[in-house]
């Protein structure tokens, strides 16, 4: 395959950047994404040129680090994959493919497509855990049944890789999926339920002050989330937040 | 007599653990507060020590290379973590986890400290549920388990195909509450560069802050190293592409003896290489082992015609089939521990029976397992009488349920529907049982260096058996070492804090920016994956699933040979004072390429098979790995002179006081 790709480059945080064109050649369908940019980037580096950055590390769609908005989609057109298990196959010989860096002002860019995501983290400091020792002195793990429905849903809440597409998607830059994801993993389960009150006020507070933007329900972040969570979590946070500033 | 002293506490097996809690010195609430804290890597193991140690009251700093501690590659480990619960009441205990992980090890691990992970491992299921890990459940209510290769009773517990992410994702969250508390410090993109050490004992690290490229001096009273394998030496693997060997290498020089570098997993169930422009491996769980069944076919002309895409792989019959597995392992048959089950796979390749288009691949097949669950669903629901259309349809439903996100991540890369037509697997480097050479109290040579999870030598032998990295990273971060650095931090309740102004610090920083001046003054002829990959061939052909003498010789000489024109010719481009990807890697490359030669040495004084380190001169008439426990029933712990070549052999004697030595037999 024969593509033009239309890449952000920035320097650095307090630098402008700007789009530049970089056509490649002898990409296969095989290739993941970030194999044809390890391809583009070992040309540049043979050139004597600085390759393009970009953050990546598991490459099998769990560690939450790679990001990308391609061709103005977070994580590319497949549905359901994160940026690492988008394949070539994807695309046509002849494509112009634009790569950009994840938008939105909480996450500023450090260089070409990285930006900064501590915000999520800083977010998850705020309450996002459950307030027991790790010292091991805690009862046995089946003396708290859960109920597998709510266990299920749970689960399926944490598995968040908080890699910031439901941000990238948002036209506000709402973190409301990734924040109700957390919060609703705790509060599915009786080991959540003690602190609720306080972890989803804190939580979103701490979202706030990061300058996310508000969530006006659009699902466009529950359709680009690589892992499928479910907008149903937003309703519950905000029920939950409902009852908390309820109970004051 | 060996300097190595391995502290092992005297008296029973069951014991001993107990006991040295109560013998070891403590340090009093009042005092943590003025004891800091290093931890290198925010792993599993990293991760619940620097969480554990700040909720003791120590003041702790975190390092890691990713942009958050949550992206620690322990995050990508799938099927599942052992514990001696005996919740499904098939006869698990204590013992049976100790004996089958030194058995799986193929005698070539610590007794004591094996039979401690087996006893702190209940535990750590009941820390990770009260955390809020959302682990699989029955309709009870009740936690559930599967199984895993090389064991007969069902003693993991997991999280869908997601089980690692869930745990770190709990270790993670105890850190977020002691950052909360301002108890932990955590550095993100900050990489570790060097070992500073004062009066012989670790007082700090030098690291690179991999955004701004400025390079900081960070004292502390101790420094936990909790920093992962070193798998990829081998350039592909399935290790997390920043995954590396720095922090254990440079303290390896330091004087931290580095253990059986050797011992390396490759485990069998990946996805076979595609082409030249593979990046990285990716992993199928182990767990798919308890319903996929592993074939070739029996003849070569079929395997000839499917290779060349004349012939499916349905097409076969039954008896055209050779489940070489459950030919030759009767009694484990798919479940064979994985060292076992690769070697197998690459014996049936190397014959000619391997089927993808490289030939380098085996089947891993579903089918009889959808009709076994379609089969159950249909009677349990009242169909007693249903169609085979219809026992195939609710087959997937249950299959899909157990592995759906394995089964995707597969479809994705390979564009083949796993619930169709078999999954074509192959070994792939995976995990690393040699590390930092540690004792009891998971102590390095050095005074105050630790060593956790991974990046030690300690538990599992020569070879790991399935779902107990997730155990041994936790059980040492959250319930040994937190105890044993007490015992050695109690001598530093008034030492007060240590400065960075000492001439150590002065001398370990300029060590470092003269490396890096180094590389990025360097002709600038090839790049560095040029160099990496180059090294990666040399390993996987001549140190990887199967080593001989003359092959280790030759290694040893071409990864010297490549480490020299490196240093003469790399091209780093960029600047060093800002992020720079290639630096980053030139810097873990050049720690690589003096890793494998230690490997192959270690590897080639090895004159035995055992486990992961299977040496072609020594097998049985079967092909099966002989060991030599007259001569080599030792722990290889090397010691840095200068040079990977020169390396010194300490020997510790492995001591099976519990367990009478056998030839492993999972027929």
């Amino acid at each position: 395959m024969k593509l033009t790709l239309k890449i952000w480059r920035q320097d650095g945080a307090n630098t402008k950047g700007k789009m530049v064109d970089y056509p490649i050649d002898g990409i296969e369908g095989d290739m993941s994404f970030l194999e044809m940019l390890d391809v583009l980037n070992e040309e540049l580096v043979a050139k004597g040129e600085e390759p393009v950055e970009f953050d990546h590390d598991c490459r099998e769609g769990i560690c939450g680090s790679c990001s990308l908005q391609i061709n103005g989609e977070p994580h590319g057109p497949d549905r359901l994959i994160t940026t690492c298990q988008l394949h070539m196959r994807s695309f046509n010989d002849g494509d112009t493919i634009t790569i950009e860096p994840f938008r939105a002002n909480a996450f500023p860019v450090i260089k070409d497509l990285i930006v900064d995501r501590t915000a999520f983290d800083r977010i998850q400091q705020a309450g996002g855990y459950v307030s027991v020792n790790t010292s091991g002195n805690t009862i046995d793990a089946n003396s708290i049944p859960v109920n597998k429905h709510n266990a299920d849903d749970s689960f399926n809440a944490a598995t968040c890789i908080g890699c910031g597409a439901c941000v990238a998607a948002c036209k506000n830059a709402s973190a409301m999926l990734f924040t109700s994801a957390k919060v609703s993993q705790y509060a599915l389960l009786p080991q959540g339920r003690v602190e609720a009150v306080d972890r989803v006020q804190a939580m979103v507070r701490q979202m706030d002050e990061e300058g996310f933007g508000n969530c006006s329900n659009t699902g466009a972040c529950e359709l680009e989330c690589p892992k499928g969570i479910s907008l149903e979590n937003i309703a519950r946070m905000n029920r939950e937040y409902l009852s908390a500033n309820a109970k004051g | 007599m060996s300097v190595l002293d391995s502290k092992i506490p005297s008296g029973p097996l069951a014991d001993k653990w107990t006991k040295h809690k109560n013998e070891i010195n403590l340090v009093n609430p009042a005092n943590k507060r003025n004891i800091d804290v290093i931890v290198v890597g925010t792993g599993l193991a990293g991760g619940s020590a620097a969480a554990t140690l700040a909720e003791l009251g120590y003041n702790v700093k975190t390092f890691c290379y990713q942009d958050s501690p949550r992206r620690a590659h322990s995050i990508a480990a799938q099927g599942g973590i052992n514990a001696s619960k005996n919740y499904q009441g098939d006869g698990d205990s204590d013992y049976r986890l100790f004996y089958d992980t030194v058995k799986g090890g193929d005698y070539r691990s610590r007794e004591a400290n094996v039979y401690r992970l087996a006893e702190v491992s209940g535990n750590i299921i009941d820390q990770c549920v009260a955390q809020g890990v959302p682990f699989a459940r029955e309709y009870g209510g009740l936690l559930d388990n599967r199984s895993f290769g090389g064991v007969l009773v069902s003693r993991t517990f997991y999280a869908k195909g997601q089980t690692g992410q869930q745990l770190l994702l709990g270790a993670y969250s105890a850190m977020n509450r002691q950052i909360n508390r301002g108890k932990i410090q955590s550095f993100t993109r900050h990489e570790m560069m060097d070992l500073v050490l004062v009066d012989g004992k670790a007082r700090g690290i030098i690291a690179r802050d991999m955004v701004t490229g400025e390079i900081q001096k960070h004292s502390a009273h101790a420094v936990v190293l909790a920093s992962g394998g070193y798998g990829n030496v081998f350039f592909l693997s399935t290790n997390a592409m920043g995954s590396n060997v720095m922090a254990a290498w440079r303290a390896h020089k330091r004087g931290a003896y580095f253990a059986n570098p050797c011992y390396t997993q490759i485990h069998p169930t990946c996805i076979p290489v595609s082409g030249d422009h593979q990046s990285k491996l990716t992993l199928m769980s182990e767990s798919l082992r308890n319903d996929g069944r592993i074939w070739v076919p029996k003849k070569k002309e079929d395997a000839i015609a499917i290779r060349e895409g004349r012939l499916k792989p349905t097409d076969l019959s039954e008896e055209e089939r050779d489940y070489y597995l459950e030919r030759r392992y009767p009694a484990f048959g798919n479940l064979v521990p994985r060292d076992v089950a690769s070697r197998a796979a690459k014996e049936r390749c190397d014959a000619g029976f391997g089927v993808n288009k490289t030939g380098e691949a085996v089947f891993l097949d579903f089918a009889s397992a959808i009709e076994r669950y379609g089969k159950e669903k249909a009677f349990t629901s009242g169909h007693k009488n249903a169609s085979k259309e219809e026992i195939t349809r609710l087959g997937k439903e249950v299959v899909e349920a157990k592995y759906g996100n394995l089964f995707q991540m597969y479809q994705k890369i390979v564009d083949q529907n796993p619930y169709e037509t078999p999954m074509m697997i192959y070994p792939a480097v995976h995990y690393t049982m040699g590390g930092l050479w540690v004792d009891y109290n998971l102590q390095t040579t050095i005074p105050g260096c630790y060593a956790a999870g991974e990046a030690n030598f300690s538990d599992h032998g020569a070879n790991r058996l399935g779902a107990s990295a997730l155990m041994q990273g936790l059980a040492d971060g959250y319930f040994v070492l937190p105890y044993t650095i007490g015992d050695y931090l109690s001598n530093d309740i008034r030492t007060g804090a240590i400065s960075t102004d000492l001439p150590e610090f002065a001398e370990a920083e300029k060590n470092v920016k003269d490396k890096i001046d180094r590389l990025m003054k360097a002709s600038g002829k090839h790049s560095v994956d040029h160099y990496h990959k180059k090294l990666g061939k040399i390993m996987w052909n001549k140190c990887g699933m199967a080593r001989n003498a003359q092959g280790l010789q030759e290694a040893l000489e071409e990864i010297k040979a490549l480490r020299e024109d490196f240093w003469k010719n790399v091209k780093v481009t960029g600047k060093a004072e800002t992020k720079n990807a290639e630096l980053e890697k030139a810097g873990r490359v050049a720690d690589f390429l003096e890793l494998g030669e230690l490997f192959a040495k270690d590897a080639l004084h090895r004159n035995e098979s055992c486990g992961g380190h299977f040496r072609e001169e020594y097998q049985t008439e079967e092909g099966e790995a002989l060991r030599d426990d007259e001569n080599f029933k030792y722990v290889a712990a090397w010691e840095y002179t200068g040079d990977p070549r020169e390396a010194k052999l300490h020997k510790e004697d492995l001591v099976f006081d519990n367990i009478e030595l056998k030839t492993r037999s999972y027929k």
